[in-house]
Formats: C-alpha cells, structure tokens, sequence
C-alpha cells in the first residue's frame, strides 16, 4: 500500500462586524424577521447602485496587517455572473484579479506544541448572497435577502495543511485572529464563520499535487475534521482500487458524515468575471493603512510570548489562555489581583494558569457558556487562590469551594469560614487525629510495619477521612511518617 | 405661443404672473393629446400629477420662490425612475413596473419645481438607434413621420422637436441623446461622465451610460443642465467636482477658441453633408475662433470596441430582470429553469436578447482576453488619441450622425449597418467626454446635427460654443410643419 501524503487548502468566510452591509445602508443584523433587512439596492432594483462601505475596507485591512500581508494600494471589485434566486443581481460583486490583501502568513501551533506556517494567498472583500426557505413550504421555496449584502472577508490560504488536524487548528488560528481584530464575531453557528476546504493526495515525495475535490460550506470545527477525513479516506481507496479523482465541488453532510458530489468541473458555472463598472478602483494610501496599523490589538502570538514570558507559563499554557482575548483578559485579571504574600509572581501566575484552565473551564464547558459569561469573577478566584497560596485551604478543598462559589456567588473566604473549611494546620491537632486512628488500627499498623508500605495511603485516608479532607497534606504525609515509625518507604 | 418660448421666457411670464404654471402644463398636454398619436412619443402620460405638480409649482411662485425650471414642464425618458409612476424602459419586461423611488435626475427636477409631463418612449433598455425596438412601438419623426427619430432617446427628441415639452431628459450611451437630437433637429447634450448622477436611471452599459438633456437650445439646455449636475454619494462613479454656472458663462466670447476637425469624421461623409459642417465653421471663424484638422487614429475602432464593451456591461446588468421580484414573470414556471427561461425569453426584444448573447460570449472563458480585454485596450488607445487632441485645440467638430433620418423598417434587419449610425457619437462614450449636437442646417427636408465634444468638465465651454452658434443662426428655432 503506497503512503499518501495530504494537500489541504482552507477558503475562509468570514463575515465582518461592520452595522450595514457592504453596498448599502440595510442593518447586517442576525435573526431579524425574513426580509426586513433588505432595501432597494439589497433587492437589486432596476436602476439602484452600490456604494462601497469603508468599514469593511478598514476591516480587511486590519486582517491584512495582522497577518504581514501586503495591503494592496489599488484593489478591484468584480462581478461573478450566475443566477440563482437568492442572487438578486444575478451576479455577486467580489474581488477577483486584484484583492485587497495578498500574500500573508500565520504561525500556528499544533497541539503537540510544534508550529506549522500556513501562508494566505489572499483575502478579499465580497458580498454575501441571500438564503432560499424551503422548510414549510409546499410547491414554492422561499427567498429571505437579509443577508444578501453581508460584508465577507474570503481568505484563501495556499495548499500548506497536511492533516485534519492541521486543518483544523490553522482554522481555529483564523477564528481567533479575526475575534481578536473585532473584524468578526466568529458565530459559527450563524454562519459567521465558515470555510470549503480543497482536499487532495498524492503519493508522498511527489511534487505534483493530485486532483482536488472542493467540500462547501463547512460550519464548525468538528465538520471540517470529520468532512477531511471522510473525503481524504474517499480518495485514497478511489486510487488504490485503480479510480482516478474527478474536480468537483462536494458537500458534506454532518447526518451521515460522508459527502457527496454536487457538481463537477464539466457542470461548474462560467462565471464571466469582468470589473464591476459601478465600483471605482478601491485606491488605499500609507496614511489609511498607518490609521488602521494603530488601531491593531495585541496579537494572539504577541499575547502568548508575553505570557510565557513575564509569567514563566509553557508555550502550550500561554497558547491556550490567549486564545481568546477575553480569556486572556481574565487571566490576566486573576493575577493582577495583588499576588498573595508567599507566593512569587511566577507560582502565582501558573496557579492562576492551572485553574483558569482546570476548574474554570470546565465549569465553562459544563454550563456551555465562555469566560465572558463565567459566574466567578477574576476577583474571586483570585481571592479563593490566595487561600491555596497561604495553605488556609487544601487544593483539594479549594475545589469544593470552587464549586461553591460557582453556585451561589459568594467569596472564597466566606464560603471557607461557613462551611469550616479551613486547613488543619496545627500539629498537635493532626497529631491527635493520627493517634486514634493508629489505635483504632492495630492489624494495619503491623502490616504496614511489616513492610506493607501501600498502607501509608490508608492511614492518610483515615485521617483525612477523619478531618473532613482538612488537614494539611504535607504536614500530614510528615507526621504520619514519624508516628508510623522507620516505616519501609522512608529511605534511609 | 407658449410651446415657441424658450425656458428663460416662460420663468419671465410665470414669475410676473403673466401665466401660470398649471395654465401652462395644461397647454403641453393639450399638445400632447393631439399631436402625440401620430408620433407615439410617450408611453405614459401623467396629466394628473402633473397639474397637481403644476398647482404646486404656482403656490411656491405665488410665495416668491424663484428658480429657472419653477413650473416649467418636462418629459422624462422612461429609463428614469420615477416614484408610483410606471417605468417600463421600454420594454415588456418592465411593463407593469411602478418603481418605488425617484432616480436622483428626477428627484433634483422635481426638487427645482420642474412639472413632469408623461414618461418618453425609448429604444428596449437604450439598445437601438432608431427607437424601433421599443415594446410600445416605433416612435415618428416629426419631420416625416415615415422616418425615424433616432435613438434610443427617440421618444425624448420627438417630443421636444414637436414642442411637446420645453425639454425633455435622456440618456446616451453611444450616442442616445446626440444622434437622435441631430435626426430631429434639436439640441441635445451629453455630459461627461460622472457629471450626472446614474442612480434610478435603468442602467444599460454602465461605464458608458450618461444622462443629459434635449431643449431647444443651448440656452436652456444650461439651465436644465446646471439643475441635472452634481456629485450623488449614491452613484459611486459620480464626480465629486464644482458645478460651474452654466448660464453665466454661455455669452462668453469665442476670440481664440481653437476648435479641431475631426479628420476620421470627414472621410467617406457625403459633400451635402460635409458641407453643413464647413458652413458651420465660417461662422465659428467669423466670431473668433480658429479651425486646424487633428486626426484620432484609432477612432475608426470606437464601433467594435463599442460593441464589445457596451453588451459585455448589460448582459450582467439585466440578469436582475429574473422574474423574481419585479418585472414580467411567464405564466406557471414548471421549474426554475423554466421561470428563468420563459420570463426572460418572453420579456426581452430580439435586440436586446442579441446585445446579451454577445455580451455573454465576449465575456466566457476562453473568449474573454481576444474580446472584453482587448477592447479595454482599444478604448484606453481610444481615450489617450482624445487627450492628445484636446492638447491642441480647445473643441473639436464634426458631423453627428452620417445621414440624415432613415425610413422606419429600413435598417432594423440588418444590426451592423444599424451600429454604423453612431460612428461618430460613440467615442466621446468610450472616453467619458461630454458632447453636444446642435441642429446645422438640412438636407432633403430633413435636419442634420453638428457635434461638439470637449475635454472631460468642459461643458460650460461646450456650451458657450453652441450658444454662440445659436446667436448666428435659426436652424434650433425651426420647428417641423404642424408643430410650430
């Protein structure tokens, strides 16, 4: 069986966060009732033009800095001819020959740490198309235009990808570059975000990339892994039992996880590009790209080798927590709430790491919902590590009190000090805790000091047990080991 | 006579009281039911609201406004939009169209008080030039209602030369206003590019489409122009520049002017017709100007480059014209194929289907660069020979059209030759430049125009020109037998 090797190229949608739409004045606006968002010129009325919206401009500019591309200093707008229902012009404006934005890259880290460059052909500015409405509908479909007119940013990244998994986290990369930027809200379930891939394969070593097939409209994360694999299994076993590949446009369907052939090459629309004549040439000068340069957030990238490096994180740690800038925001909340005496900046940080990652997100995950909407302030965590830091509370019992907090909003402390929480810390105390167990114990206690040395665990539970979980684990595992006397697992 | 008076002298008579503006609409309309038949100038008449307009128009004069086209009635091409009103553009695919909105030239008329009278019969979509592929039927030359008016404002010419209006508006994209002014004696003014706002006026070829004006003369061509012009934020390729003052500038002298002949103009044009042009050049030299022959060589190219541009531009643009949301939709649609098949089929004239078949080949893969792109070149080739020429010289001249009106039936078979008519209109389009036809004199009974094309933004010296000829001669006031 010959090894193929995977070619993968993504064809990003993503939806700009400008309030109107690219060539009118109509709200871009989510969910709005069909067709209330949709004015003469969305209609495509006899006589009616296009005024270009500057936002979007900017927008794509400021992707095109992001991503070290060159902004192009004239760019032009074309007309893409076919009819289709939900097209009222009977043809969509793009850019074609000369896009906004050409010739960038992106850094993106995979999930064993390793880092893989994918370059971006280009990115150009376009509008969307309305949505035809079948459900509901007997002997007729539907046509809602809110959408028609939608800003859409087309980033178009060269054939770099390798894998699903690179796919993916180059996709996800994209996702939170452009949340980062504002240019996008990234909803992928509102179709705000959304890419065809352009899977082919060929046996590894050869330079000339095989036949590709293009898979539409691929709306999550999940899909584009899954549609990837489907499709990259579906041509491998098509050439290994002699077939060859046809050029075709694919579409995946989730329900059956396959997909499947909507139109080839043969049956693909002419789309008689030519310059849109109502459009003047989009001229961009040094003094507009230098305004948007300023307006530039930290990057992602920027974001995680601050992280790593101001607060001693792994590249993997400062790459998760500047996912987002949200979740970076509270990270960084979470540690500027005064560092707690005892700590160093740097422990406090990758505790602060730990359970931002940990407990936080997965009570995030639990409850579906991010870390703008997390029930536990950056304050209060910050508050409820302090108690770790100063061993007022156990990690262990910090979890609890997590959870707690979770719940009903109140203060790590508060929590702490009704429910007595509090870490047994003093010595006697433990110490008289291990003496009735110890005598509550005999059988296990010659065992263990007749070289059972697992039983150390047990002695541990019982006390803890004992406790309510609250004594101080280290100063337990110390005294429990001087009370046991020479036990085996103490080396001499 | 009212309908003999120029715009100047009818804001005279209104402003003193001497008429009213509804008295004066009331006069149009009556002229337009008894003399309109014959001609089949308008494909919609709005007498109501145009007295009501009218009423208005007299209110607001009564209040002391003032305004040069106040109460002064005009017809509109129906490739306008106009709100409420039916705009058919000429064709049965927008026969019952009632647009929702005002083209922004409307809106500005109406906006000064203007009263629109009816709506003007035109070639489908602007694509003819003997306003012969209309749906509502051919439009008459007054001067010989077996001819034609040119086209495609063919119903806007009509009516202006038949005094049915003091003015009406048009549109020209190779020649739409020009060539039918010069067929019916009347002046007609084609503004650069960008000068007037496109946005509402059903676009045909949109980096050719201009709108302008057809009066009686260049005098009041000004005052329509100076209302038209200006830059709209909703029509991207309108350009953001100073209106100068029309009227103010056209008594200026000509001492100086240096007007160029345009020599590809002159070759193969018959002596009678070359000879009006001459006639017209001693009057230009007796009030100062001089006269030098420039060449433009690649102008023989305008006609191909033309028509390769112009159908690649509307065979996009009239793919909104689905049966979908507006417009003429087939009786039970099997399918959508169907639905897209028939009410298209059904909607659109043999010209129109010809202009977006060729449109669509010059622009399919394969056929794109020998075609669409090379004519860009040409057209840029085009351009630069004009830029050159307007380094020499202030103006240049010639003919607007070959021949004088030709007989209804007597080209429409034949499209090539139909295409020759606007040789001499079609490269002021391909280059963006305004333009101007003034009538010169006649040959057989019939008028002949003489064009004026200056540099891009020169129409008030385009203007000026023109007045000046106008003050020397009487060809603009004669008017055809029976509509005087």
């Amino acid at each position: 069986m010959a090894d193929w090797e995977v070619v993968i190229g993504l064809e990003i949608h993503a939806q700009l966060a400008t309030k109107s739409k690219i060539f009118s004045g109509s709200a871009t606006a989510y969910g709005a009732p069909p067709n209330t968002q949709a004015n003469l010129v969305d209609l495509a009325y006899p006589g009616v033009l296009p005024v270009l919206n500057a936002e979007a401009v900017r927008m794509a500019v400021k992707f095109g800095l992001a991503i070290g591309a060159s902004v192009a200093r004239r760019s032009v707008f074309a007309r893409k001819n076919y009819f289709y229902p939900d097209l009222p012009k009977g043809y969509q404006i793009s850019q074609y020959e000369l896009p906004v934005v050409k010739q960038g890259k992106l850094a993106v880290m995979l999930d064993d740490g390793a880092v893989k460059t994918v370059g971006i052909t280009r990115a150009h500015l376009e509008e969307d198309a309305g949505k035809s409405l079948h459900e509901g509908l007997v002997h007729a479909s539907g046509i809602d235009l809110n959408r028609a007119g939608t800003p859409l940013l087309e980033i178009v990244s060269e054939p770099d990808m390798r894998s699903a998994r690179e796919a993916v986290a180059y996709m996800k990369k994209i996702h939170t570059l452009v949340r980062y930027l504002e240019i996008c809200d990234g909803n992928m379930q509102e179709g705000s975000f959304r890419c065809d891939a352009n899977v082919s394969v060929r046996p590894r070593g050869r330079e000339k990339f095989g036949t590709r097939a293009e898979i539409k409209n691929l709306n999550s994360f999940r899909f584009v892994e899954k549609a990837i694999h489907f499709e990259v299994a579906r041509q491998i076993e098509l050439l290994e039992s002699g077939g060859t590949v046809v050029q075709e446009t694919r579409l995946y369907d989730s329900d059956k996880d396959e997909t499947r052939s909507m139109r080839s090459k043969e049956e693909a629309n002419d789309y008689r590009y030519f310059p849109d004549p109502d459009l003047l040439p989009v001229h961009i000068d040094e003094a507009f790209i230098d305004a948007v340069r300023a307006t530039l957030p930290e990057l992602p990238d920027e974001k995680a080798a601050r992280f790593a490096r101001d607060f001693g994180l792994s590249a993997y740690d400062a790459g998760v927590l500047s996912a987002s800038r949200e979740l970076g925001a509270y990270f960084e909340a979470v540690v500027g709430h005064s560092s707690p005496a005892g700590a160093t900046h740097a422990m406090h940080a990758k505790l602060a790491a730990n359970w931002v990652m940990g407990e936080l997100s997965s009570a995030l995950n639990r409850d579906n919902t991010d870390i703008t909407a997390s029930r536990v302030t950056p304050a209060q965590l910050s508050g409820l590590l302090a108690r770790i830091v100063d061993q007022t509370i156990s990690g262990k019992i910090a979890k609890d009190v997590f959870e707690a907090m979770w719940s009903d909003g109140r203060s790590a402390d508060h929590i702490i000090e009704a429910s007595g929480l509090k870490q047994i810390t003093d010595s006697g105390a433990i110490e008289a805790v291990i003496d009735t167990v110890i005598a509550a114990n005999p059988k296990q206690l010659a065992d263990y000091r007749s070289g059972k040395d697992k039983l150390f665990g047990f002695f541990v539970g019982q006390v803890m047990k004992a406790t309510g979980g609250k004594a101080n684990p280290a100063q337990l595992n110390e005294l429990l080991k001087a009370k046991l006397g020479g036990g085996p697992s103490e080396p001499v | 006579m009212l309908h003999t008076l120029s715009i100047g002298e009818l804001g005279k008579s209104l402003k003193s009281g001497q008429i009213s503006s509804v008295e004066l609409t009331r006069h149009f309309l009556s002229r337009i039911e008894r003399l309109n038949p014959a001609l089949n100038a308008l494909t919609t008449l709005t007498a109501e609201q145009a007295l009501a307009q009218a009423a208005a128009a007299d209110a607001r004069i009564a209040a002391g406004v003032q305004g040069p086209l106040l109460g002064i009635p005009l017809i509109h091409k129906d490739i306008f939009c106009t709100d409420g009103v039916r705009t058919s553009c000429g064709s049965r695919m927008l026969d019952n169209f009632i647009a929702p909105y005002d083209a922004t030239v409307v809106a500005r008329l109406k906006a000064a008080g203007a009263v629109m009278l009816g709506k003007a019969n035109m070639d489908e979509f602007a694509m003819g030039s003997s306003n012969e592929t209309s749906f509502y039927g051919p439009v008459r030359n007054p001067w010989d209602t077996a001819k034609v008016p040119g086209g495609s404002s063919g119903g806007s010419a009509a009516a202006t030369a038949a005094r049915l209006a003091p003015f009406a508006t048009g549109t020209d994209t190779g020649g739409s206003i020009r060539q039918p002014a010069a067929l019916t004696g009347v002046t007609g003014l084609k503004p650069t590019y960008g000068r007037v706002s496109r946005y509402g006026m059903i676009a045909f070829a949109s980096s050719l489409d201009q709108a302008g004006v057809f009066a009686h003369s260049a005098a009041d061509a000004a005052l329509v122009l100076q209302v038209m012009a200006g830059f709209d934020p909703k029509d991207s390729t309108s350009v953001d520049t100073p209106v100068p003052d029309y009227p103010a500038a056209l008594d200026g002298a000509l001492d100086g002017l240096k007007i160029g002949l345009l020599r590809e103009f002159f070759e193969g044009l018959e002596a009678r017709n070359s000879a009006l042009i001459h006639d017209a050049l001693k009057i230009y030299r007796s009030l100062g100007a001089t006269t030098v022959e420039v060449s433009l060589p690649h102008l023989p190219l305008s006609v191909p480059t033309y028509y390769v541009v112009a159908p690649a531009e509307c065979s996009s643009n009239l793919s909104r014209f689905d049966g979908v949301r507006f417009g003429h939709r087939c009786e039970n649609p099997a399918d959508l194929m169907d639905l897209y098949k028939r009410s298209r089929g059904e909607g659109f004239g043999a010209e129109v289907k010809r202009r977006i078949m060729t449109g669509t080949y010059v622009l399919s893969a394969g056929y794109f660069d020998a075609y669409y792109l090379k004519a860009q070149k040409v057209r840029r080739l085009i351009t630069d020979d004009f830029r050159a020429a307007f380094a020499q010289v202030d103006l240049l001249i010639g003919p607007t059209t070959p021949t004088p009106a030709f007989a209804i039936g007597a080209k429409i078979d034949d499209p090539v030759t139909m295409y020759l008519n606007d040789i001499y209109t079609i490269g002021a389009n391909l280059a963006g430049l305004p333009g101007v036809s003034l009538p010169c004199g006649f040959v057989e009974g019939l008028p002949m125009g003489l064009q004026l094309i200056g540099p891009h933004f020169s129409e008030a010296k385009l203007l000026n020109a023109a007045h000046r000829f106008q003050e020397s001669t009487d060809w603009h006031r004669r008017a055809p037998r029976g509509y005087d």
